[in-house]
């Protein structure tokens, strides 16, 4: 107990007095402690009513090899077929391009902000920085739609613009307050004694990062690069503007394709509610979910990691 | 003392909100809801409608004729906008949540255009044509297949726009085009607006695309249009869709839970009145001819 009811009790609280103020202790705990349950709650729950809405097609003539490898995606034709493998392959190009284009970007902007600049600089840089994450990401798709389209076109001399480039470069923009706030954070985390002891036996700044800070920091930036690999996966409204929306495999950066959260995002408002194609669009939410549960878990486990050491 | 002043004042304020809210309750909401090709028109039917009933509110939103019609099966709007026929299961669900028959009223046409970029030659197209760029089985992919070069145009290639696979525009394009049973070919790009269709065509050289005719811009060309490859091509005009003339021309509906009562009753007599059917040629939109109209122009 703290030293207060210690001290309430010198100054002679009567014992009836005493029992309310342990009861309303007793109360304030559990309030406290549900809030920090109810998280778990709330993440369980989401998946528990996704999984339902997808489980009477999962378990009932949903053809699991077919959706993961055909790239025929006709849900509404009189010929239904799902076929989502373009999708997945569409969302994983999109996002391992993003990320890189993010990684040396947002890795680079942490180490800048936590070693080589001070004061004023750093705290504008920081602030500019976390505004970029401020930016609601229906504006993002809006500048690929309008500005990167007709500049991808003329660069490239493809027919459109909007295609995995397009978007990857949206993602990377996105990612990267994310990846420089969790990154700098990492770099924060290494002792002083590190830098002092290296840069006492005559190292520059930049062997300093790049043979101390780095190798000290790893798990640290991994687990940034990851948590923005997740927050990739999971944009929508950007890629469905700025990807082109084409069911498509891709075979070079230039080409549109299509994601799987774009295409619940577009298909799901129309379904009648029940039927096959609303139920294997609840089938891509639990894969996605399960996608960035993934990555999510691998991140924190790195983070725990750092943590141990 | 402060917090008690504070709650009665605040409880007041809470009570005048009730009041007035109890005021509003005279003026009816119309809950109207669906199809992207018909929302400017809808839009404008409303506000066109405060002037006839100012007690009357019609809030109108879009998202496709699917939306209208999910919204209407779960029994959420009074009032669908279809640019399709409902289909016989979706008549069926609504009839089980609802326990009404959905109503179809008929308050226009529409004429589907096809659109290329204003720098493309390409002067006449015919259906045929049509299904070998957007079918499942056709083979072309060039400009140069239809025999033409367009300027600007990286490849050659031709860039298929469409519409997302619920709009009422792309089912309606499709059996047209394809006939029944028949898909797209994959790999379109796949635009969730009737307006988004038209820009996209618009800033691409190499793209084609279908959309209603209202939607045209200055930087999009319609391409006149042939049934058959030896039948005499068709510009794409109101007029033409009136007399059965353009072919790719289809009804509009709004549909209704059983038959209408009270304020819907009346909007909707209005919409297909004389006075209504003027905002409906005004917004580019092919009005219904006389015989089907509703009497009540007068109001």
């Amino acid at each position: 107990m703290s030293p207060d009811v210690k001290s309430d009790r010198l100054v002679g609280r009567s014992p009836a007095r005493e029992r309310l103020h342990r009861a309303g202790e007793l109360v304030i705990e559990t309030v406290i402690r549900i809030c920090g349950v109810s998280a778990v709650i709330f993440v369980f729950g989401i998946f528990y009513f996704v999984f339902r809405e997808a489980a009477p097609l999962l378990f009932g003539g949903l053809d699991i090899g077919q959706l993961l490898t055909s790239e025929a995606w006709y849900p509404d034709s009189s010929n239904p077929r799902y076929g989502a493998f373009a999708l997945i392959a569409g969302t994983l190009s999109v996002t391992l391009l993003a990320m890189l284009i993010a990684m040396p970007l947002g890795i680079g902007a942490a180490i800048f902000v936590s070693e080589f600049s001070r004061g004023r600089t750093r705290e504008i840089l920081k602030i500019v920085i976390e505004l970029l994450a401020a930016i609601p990401s229906v504006v993002w798709g809006f500048i690929g739609l309008v500005i990167l389209n007709p500049i991808i076109i003329d660069i490239f001399d493809t027919p459109i613009g909007l295609n995995i480039l397009n978007g990857a470069i949206l993602l990377a923009l996105m990612s990267v307050p994310i990846m420089v706030s969790i990154g700098e954070d990492a770099l924060k985390a290494v002792p002083d004694s590190y830098r002092e002891a290296a840069e006492a036996m005559g190292a520059t700044r930049w062997q300093v990062t790049w043979r101390v800070l780095l190798p000290a920091a790893r798990n640290g930036l991994l687990a940034a690069v990851l948590l923005g690999v997740g927050r990739a996966v999971g944009e929508t409204m950007a890629v469905l503007m700025a990807t082109g929306h084409s069911v498509n495999v891709p075979d070079s950066p230039l080409d549109s394709v299509r994601t799987i959260t774009a295409t619940i995002a577009a298909e799901l408002g129309e379904t009648a509610q029940g039927s096959d194609h609303y139920r294997v669009l609840f089938v891509l939410g639990s894969l996605l979910f399960l996608i960035t549960f993934l990555v999510n878990l691998t991140a924190d486990l790195v983070i725990r990691g750092i943590r141990k050491r | 003392m402060k917090s008690r002043t504070l709650l009665l004042s605040l409880s007041l304020v809470l009570a005048s909100a009730a009041a007035l809210g109890g005021c509003g309750k005279k003026s009816r909401m119309i809950q109207n809801k669906g199809s992207d090709t018909m929302i400017n028109l809808a839009q404008a039917l409303a506000e066109e409608y405060r002037n006839v009933a100012p007690k009357v509110a019609i809030s109108v939103s879009g998202g496709g004729s699917g939306v209208g019609i999910a919204a209407l099966e779960n029994g959420t709007v009074d009032i669908a906008n279809a640019s399709r026929d409902m289909k016989a299961e979706e008549r069926e669900i609504t009839k089980k949540n609802t326990g009404k028959d959905p109503i179809d009223h008929l308050v226009a046409f529409d004429a589907l255009s096809i659109y290329v970029h204003k720098n493309n030659p390409l002067a006449k197209i015919s259906k045929s044509q049509l299904a070998c760029i957007y079918g499942e089985a056709g083979t072309c992919g060039k400009w140069s297949d239809l025999g033409v070069e367009v300027p600007g145009c990286s490849g050659q290639e031709i860039v298929r726009v469409s519409r997302q696979n619920n709009s009422g525009t792309y089912a309606y394009f499709r059996e047209w085009v394809l006939g029944e049973d028949k898909d797209f070919k994959l790999g379109s790009r796949d635009m969730s607006g009737s307006k988004d269709v038209v820009d996209l065509v618009g800033s691409t050289p190499c793209a084609i695309g279908y959309s209603g005719i209202g939607y045209k811009t200055d930087e999009v060309k319609t391409v006149c249009l042939a049934v058959g490859d030896d039948e005499p091509c068709v510009e794409p005009s109101i007029a033409a869709a009136l007399t059965g003339e353009y072919k790719l021309s289809r009804p509009l509906y709004m549909i209704t839970l059983g038959e209408p009562t009270g304020e819907i009753k009346d909007y909707l007599d209005w919409v297909r009145s004389d006075a209504g059917q003027v905002v409906v040629e005004r917004t580019g939109y092919a009005p219904l001819p006389a015989d089907k109209r509703s009497g009540t122009g007068s109001k």
